[in-house]
């Protein structure tokens, strides 16, 4: 092989191989995040929340986005996790760490046997199932109102402090760092798979499924296997939501929770990782600003939005810059 | 004893039967790949060539009958299992990750096959050898220049050979190539010939094909498929001098050695 | 009357009020999905649309109850007929995702819009006094509007079959649920085929949401909230079907009516285990394909 031949290999692998490697562009949501928490003293709780449902539609992400399952049901984790959370925080275990371990576990056995059931089937008959299940979901919480307090939402969610230091305090301080940790460990382990072959894997499952069979992939067992990862994550992030807010309402569960992770995950960009910390806090801090004062207006500009992005811009904000880079 | 010598033949099926209703794909089909094969299977349109892949790789269950891979019955076996016993198949209308690199879409088979594509732990990156072998394949079917480049991107002829390579990484004892210069522009066919004709001699290759020079050129074999039957099967000179072949092919050019 | 019977009777009675008024409004989404392979969420609109528009009319120019009602199936018809051409056909076959968000997108908007027009509270429903009360069937005494709504179901759905069975546009539709490819290939204008289909489910979900409007309140969060429903009944019949959707529309009308009679603690919550239960039976619905 010649010299040029070789350094042309080399590099192809290299380029190829370095993928997976830390870019300094992946620290500024960080640093955003840190710089924002100083620059609006007033607007922690929000912030808390924002890194929170970052978390929430970063899980949907990994199911939606890399491995082509298309759910309207993911709130399901995400409520799940937030109502056994505050269930133990109202009754007495208020330890914040635990309590999210809990979540993550519930919600994980949920989305394995949800996902044993439903994962196979594909499309539109899927589609319709992930909806059946969520909905199953909420009409037990909604009646199960003794436990969950139903309607009114479950009360008295009172959480202890972190390692038994850090009081939750009012200005939502230690809830904006309590957040911003889990979220950086959530990311940890996202980036993680969808850097390993098991992650490349669920791209392959979702370009084209027919050939993931014909080199002999188990297709199943992988979807079913970051179908749980992912319920585990939603959970998470339900159970930080209950332990910040102090409150669990039925909305944790419901259809418009679930569309709305896949509206602010269309807006940042579908499958490429940092779509959620993109276009969930463009999403929220709209909302924040608009949504009260003129909440017709809101909904209409949204569906207009969401129209506009599936006719012209498919990938969403991250998908408009590729575009633009090329 | 290498490969080629053992006993028994690559692929091998008795008896396969498989009807859509009223429509039989296979009747009773008696077929042998032998190892090292280079063997055609040709019939006019709908005479259920590509039912017979399917069939072989489990795409499709039949309603009778076996099929045998190195002696051991994989009648019951999942596609994926079967790719695991050393079958491999490219289909006719390209199935590739079309917005994934084409060095991708052979890692990914690669690890698949490796058993590595489970993995969580390491990074894909870091699994050197897999994309140094990858790397390797697309450059025996001369496209290496394209590795990083989606495969969407690429010519259709040069695509076809992504399928190839996708299917060689499997290391496959068996392959299965559907009609693999199917909607290549004739000035990219050269490629297609060039890469079949450069298969590795150990592998039992079946190509179905309506390109009769491509049938010629490269088949010690020829099978002839009519609706669901083997009409006839033999050398190539024997098949082109065959009265009922023509018959089956009217209007169809035969080729005369 | 035993008091058993009256109760099964009853509730197989009203089942049957409430499934006719899911089949109408469901039958057009599953042959949209199975026809188009478009995951129409916003089907439900139109079911709304036509609750709004009969309140309209009634409520606003006091037209009477019949020719609403026709004027609810056609304006939802009508409205469809630019919503399939301008946005819908871009997605037929196209990736999941788009279909869902984009669909999302006309529920949200149309939300928004009846919301301006008319407020977010239920449109109140006058219905006329001659469906008022009870009538005499014989053996027992059944609610005249229930009565109307089993037997506008019954002659519709006979209707709706004939039309399908006996018409070459029927035919068409059929052939074309079938096999598209082989539709085209024998000539049929698929495209034109689609916004016909399209028009006709939608104004059946009109006529549906139109005449079930006094027990599926016509309101903003219509839309949202009644989906699952008519998600659930197109997925227990099959995609595609139109015979389907109706057993499926039995079943759950009579078992909804039942378990909320009988065991009103545990609500809808059985309605969606059985439906799990009948999806890992069959994943494809009843009557759908694989």
């Amino acid at each position: 092989m010649t010299d040029r031949a070789h350094s042309d290999r080399n590099g192809a692998i290299e380029a190829f191989a370095r993928r997976h490697r830390f870019r300094p562009l992946e620290t500024v949501p960080w640093v955003v995040a840190l710089a924002a928490a100083f620059a609006f003293p007033g607007y922690l709780s929000l912030g808390a929340q924002i890194l929170a449902t970052i978390l929430f539609v970063m899980s949907a992400d990994l199911v939606v986005g890399y491995a082509g399952i298309v759910t309207l049901g993911h709130a399901a984790f995400f409520g799940t996790g937030a109502y056994t959370a505050g269930i133990l925080a109202a009754h007495g275990w208020g330890e914040p760490l635990s309590g999210l371990a809990a979540a993550a576990a519930v919600s994980a056995l949920i989305g394995f046997l949800s996902g044993l059931v439903i994962l196979r089937t594909t499309g539109l008959a899927l589609l319709m199932q992930t909806l059946v299940v969520a909905s199953m979901l909420l009409e037990t919480a909604n009646k199960a109102s003794s436990v969950t307090g139903g309607d009114d939402g479950l009360q008295g969610v009172s959480v202890w402090p972190i390692f038994g230091v850090f009081h939750f305090d009012m200005f939502g301080r230690v809830a904006y760092g309590y957040c911003l940790g889990v979220l950086l460990v959530g990311w940890l382990v996202t980036r993680q798979i969808v850097h390993s072959p098991f992650g490349r894997s669920l791209t392959g499952m979702r370009e084209n499924v027919r050939r993931m069979h014909a080199i002999g992939a188990p297709v199943f067992r992988r979807r079913l296997i970051v179908y749980t990862i992912s319920a585990a994550l939603a959970g998470v992030s339900g159970g930080l939501i209950a332990q910040t807010t102090q409150f669990v309402g039925l909305t944790s569960l419901s259809l418009e929770r679930s569309g709305n992770a896949l509206i602010m995950l269309t807006i940042g960009g579908v499958g490429r990782l940092y779509g959620a910390f993109i276009g969930v806090p463009l999403y929220m801090i709209a909302q924040d600003q608009f949504a009260e004062i003129e909440p017709v207006y809101w909904y209409f500009w949204i569906g207009l939005l969401m129209v506009a992005v599936v006719m012209f811009a498919r990938g969403g904000i991250i998908g408009l810059v590729e575009r633009f880079r090329r | 004893m290498s490969d080629l010598e053992k006993p028994g033949a690559a692929l091998e099926t008795q008896g396969l039967c498989l009807s859509f209703g009223a429509l039989a794909v296979a009747s009773d089909i008696d077929f042998r790949l032998e190892r090292g094969a280079r063997h055609a299977l040709i019939g006019p349109n709908g005479a259920g060539k590509t039912s017979f892949v399917n069939l072989a790789t489990g795409v499709l269950s039949p309603s009778a009958g076996t099929i045998r891979v190195d002696g051991a019955d994989i009648t019951r076996l999942s596609q994926a299992a079967r790719v695991k016993r050393g079958l491999a198949r490219t289909f006719q209308i390209n199935a590739l990750f079309r917005r994934l690199d084409v060095l991708e879409n052979v890692t990914l088979a690669i690890a698949e096959r490796d058993g590595v594509a489970g993995g969580l732990w390491r990074a894909a990156g870091r699994h050197r050898r897999i994309i140094d072998e990858a790397y390797s394949l697309l450059e025996t079917l001369g496209i290496e220049e394209d590795a990083l480049r989606p495969v969407s991107a690429l010519a259709y002829g040069r695509q076809r050979l992504v399928e190839i390579a996708v299917a060689l990484a499997l290391s496959p004892k068996v392959l299965l190539l559907d009609e693999p210069a199917a909607g290549v522009p004739s000035g990219e066919s050269g490629l297609i010939i060039g890469a079949i004709e450069r298969l590795p001699a150990d592998i039992a290759v079946l190509i179905i094909e309506h390109d009769m020079d491509l049938v010629f050129r490269f088949a010690k074999t020829i099978t002839v498929l009519v609706q669901g039957r083997i009409l006839v099967e033999g050398p190539p000179a024997q098949i082109a001098a065959d009265e009922r072949v023509r018959e089956v092919y009217l209007g169809d050019r035969v080729h005369r050695p | 009357m035993h008091p058993i019977l009256e109760a099964v009777v009853s509730i197989g009675f009203h089942g049957l009020a409430f499934a006719m008024v899911l089949y109408l409004i469901s039958v057009g989404l599953s042959v949209t999905m199975g026809l188009m392979g478009l995951v129409n969420l916003a089907h439900a609109v139109f079911a709304m649309l036509g609750g709004y528009v009969l309140t309209a009319l009634m409520n606003r120019w006091g037209v009477p109850y019949a020719l609403s009602l026709a004027g609810a199936a056609a304006a939802a018809a009508l409205a469809s007929v630019p919503l399939e051409r301008l946005l819908y056909r871009r997605l037929y076959g196209g990736e999941e995702l788009d279909q869902v968000l984009l669909t999302m997108g006309i529920i949200f908007m149309s939300v928004a819009g009846v919301t301006y027009v008319w407020g977010p509270l239920n449109q109140p429903v006058y219905l006329p006094h001659w469906l008022d009360g009870q009538i005499d069937l014989g053996f027992r005494y059944f609610p005249t509007y229930r009565s109307f709504l089993i037997l506008c179901g019954a002659v519709l759905v006979t209707l709706l079959w004939l039309a399908l069975e006996r018409t070459r546009a029927g035919a068409q539709i059929r052939a074309a649920v079938d096999n598209l490819r082989m539709a085209q290939a024998i000539g049929i204008n698929t495209s034109r085929l689609f916004t016909l289909t399209f028009a006709l489910g939608s104004g059946l979900a009109g006529l549906g949401g139109a005449l079930g409007a006094d027990f599926l309140p016509i309101s903003p969060s219509y839309a949202l909230s009644n989906l699952v429903y008519f998600i659930i009944v197109v997925a227990v019949g099959g995609l595609g079907s139109i015979r389907g959707p109706f057993v499926a529309a039995l079943l759950i009308g009579i078992a909804d009516t039942g378990f909320k009679y009988l065991l009103p603690e545990l609500g809808a919550f059985f309605i969606y285990a059985l439906t799990m239960a009948l999806l890992l039976w069959r994943p494809h619905g009843l009557f759908g394909r694989a």
